[in-house]
């Protein structure tokens, strides 16, 4: 079966700064891959591309149809897209945030059917009890959920994130990224998205692509990616990866540290 | 508690919508009954609406001898009818010209004003008062001339914007600039003018609705007509835009060419409405404020009640302006701003309590 995303060559430039180089990858359904990389490494950029929000050189076909032969409305059916959390929201209440997630299916009238997927998403996204709250009146990291709830009820195929759990507390970035995990498996979805914390795009992950200066530097499972090595190249810090029941764990050194604890650990 | 998830909440706020609506629909009907009434003759509320059916069905009425003798049915036809709505045909325009532009521009204060097509149309016609310089002649070198300008104004600030990039500041910031420009050059020709000719452009500037007709009142309504139902069709783009450019293009909205639409078909209705009334302030601003405080912000639902509470409020200005002082009619636009001002501070400091 060819994969749900393939993408050839990648690239685009602002203006004459190249902020992505020939990236190359392909998703399956059902899987998660984590975008990680530096601060201004190019993971935004390339979310941006994917939906075509930005315009890159290159090849992208989604489920085998050419993105470019794609129409707005159309790409907005297949591909979600979740902001970082900007604050940007506008006056509307939480139901109708998540409900204009609705508007690449809707015309003009919202159906049954349209209204129940907004409470499940917002069920499911454990927001259900403030549905009627003005969405510019919430705290960063209910946003951040009304967001991805938003994305779900798109239903698309492919669903984007950058840095979906930036805003959120422990509990709740592990909570979000278990339901990205597992909406990708149980529904078949392709998630992509921009993590920073290493440890958890190595927890939740099915695979991680390394970005630095728009450039791929290494793709495939957290095991294999996560190493010392990688963290010298990519951050230019030290850093002991430790095993934990075979997901990768990086912590990172000071470097007066480097040598005791990198012995203690 | 109910574990619908908001279904509830929702459905109870599209009621409150509806019924919003429909309470806007029947305090306007009243209100241009009692608006029709005003004037030297004397008329009854109820003479008022026989009146105009008889006009609208001159077999099925049967109109009492003193209507007929008084010559009602020609008073309100001829004299008053066209004025009370031109009065909602204008403030319906202006509001959701206001509304849009507010919705595209993500920005409370984006209004016909301070985006400077207004005070371009003031000086389209002050060129055309003072210097007599304008493209069409006679009744309408002064109409033709405030449109002209509007729409360059409205040209203008889009051109800026398409070569910046179309972001909400620039076209804020260019619309602000044209304003101070255009205010400069009306300045100029009210210092160069003879004071005949500075009365006249003072007159005009302040926004009336005496010189209404039934052929201006057609130009309006057709321009109005024609426009809103696409705006209307477009409501979820305007919803998808109040979240930022970047979402709703992953929400599948055209970006650039909706801004751009929405933009024109706006500038287009107030440009039309003002060219032949004058500066009409602050409806286009504060009606859709007060609906939006009342009903939320889905623009299926805003832009038709924000169109409603312009209405409302112009033709309630208008009458209030007429009767205010006996024997002297107060330019419309002052009376919105004095109307319209007091009540939106109002509820602006009383939604901030809450």
């Amino acid at each position: 079966m060819t994969p749900l995303l393939c993408a050839r060559g990648l690239s685009f430039s602002y203006r004459d700064r190249q902020v992505l180089a020939d990236v190359s990858f392909s998703l399956d359904r059902g899987e998660v891959l984590g975008l990680v990389g530096p601060n201004g490494s190019g993971k935004t950029t390339l979310l941006r591309c994917l939906d075509r929000i930005l315009d890159p050189e290159g090849d992208f076909h989604l489920d085998g149809r050419d993105l470019y032969s794609m129409s707005r409305p159309e790409i907005a059916r297949m591909i979600a897209y979740v902001p970082q959390n900007s604050g940007a929201l506008g006056s509307a209440t939480v139901f109708e945030t998540v409900l204009m997630g609705r508007r690449p299916h809707l015309r003009w009238s919202v159906s049954e059917e349209d209204k129940l997927k907004v409470s499940e998403a917002l069920a499911l996204l454990g927001i259900g009890d403030f549905a009627s709250r003005r969405a510019d009146r919430l705290s960063g990291g209910e946003r951040q959920r009304v967001l991805i709830a938003r994305a779900l009820v798109q239903d698309a195929r492919l669903i984007l994130l950058d840095e979906p759990t930036s805003a959120l507390d422990m509990r709740n970035q592990i909570g979000v990224m278990a339901l990205l995990r597992r909406l990708a498996e149980e529904h078949r979805l392709a998630v992509v998205a921009a993590i920073h914390d290493l440890n958890l795009a190595a927890r939740y992950c099915h695979r991680i692509m390394m970005l630095k200066e728009g450039r791929v530097l290494g793709q495939g499972a957290p095991s294999s990616l996560l190493t010392g090595g990688m963290m010298r190249a990519v951050y230019g810090i030290e850093a002991v990866v430790k095993d934990e029941m075979g997901v990768p764990y990086v912590v990172p050194l000071r470097p007066s540290e480097n040598d005791n604890l990198a012995e203690i650990l | 508690m109910m574990t619908d998830f908001g279904r509830q909440e929702y459905e109870r706020l599209t009621e409150k919508r509806a019924l919003f609506i429909t309470g806007l629909i029947l305090v306007l009907i009243v209100l241009a009954g009692v608006a029709v009434t005003l004037g030297s003759a004397d008329l009854s509320v109820a003479d008022s609406y026989l009146a105009i059916f008889a006009g609208l069905f001159p077999d099925a009425v049967d109109l009492p001898e003193r209507m007929v003798e008084s010559n009602a049915v020609g008073i309100v036809w001829g004299w008053r009818l066209h004025r009370v709505l031109f009065a909602i045909v204008a403030g319906f325009g202006l509001a959701i010209a206001g509304t849009v532009m507010q919705g595209v521009l993500r920005n409370p204060l984006a209004s016909p004003f301070t985006l400077g097509i207004a005070s371009a149309a003031s000086c389209g016609a002050s060129i055309a008062i003072v210097l007599g310089a304008g493209l069409l002649s006679g009744g309408y070198l002064i109409v033709g001339n405030a449109f002209l300008f509007a729409m360059l104004a409205a040209g203008a600030i889009y051109g800026m914007a398409r070569l910046r990039g179309m972001g909400s500041e620039t076209m804020i910031l260019a619309g602000i600039a044209l304003m101070y420009l255009f205010s400069a050059v009306t300045s100029l020709l009210q210092y160069l003018g003879t004071s005949e000719k500075v009365q006249e452009v003072v007159f005009w500037m302040f926004g009336s609705l005496d010189k209404s007709s039934w052929p201006k009142l057609g130009i309006v309504a057709a321009v109005v007509a024609i426009t809103v139902p696409p705006l209307l069709w477009r409501a979820w783009d305007l919803n998808a835009l109040a979240e930022g450019d970047e979402t709703a293009k992953s929400l599948g909205v055209p970006v650039e060419r909706s801004m751009a639409g929405f933009m024109l078909a706006a500038s287009l209705v107030t440009a039309v409405i003002i060219c032949f009334t004058g500066t009409i302030g602050f409806i286009g601003l504060v009606a859709p404020h007060i609906t939006r405080m009342v009903i939320g912000a889905d623009h299926r639902t805003l832009l038709p009640a924000s169109g409603l509470v312009g209405a409302v409020l112009l033709l309630g200005a208008d009458c209030l302006a007429r009767t205010a002082i006996p024997g002297t009619i107060i330019p419309v636009g002052i009376m919105t701003a004095f109307l319209g001002i007091p009540f939106f501070l109002y509820l602006f400091m009383r939604r901030r309590d809450a």
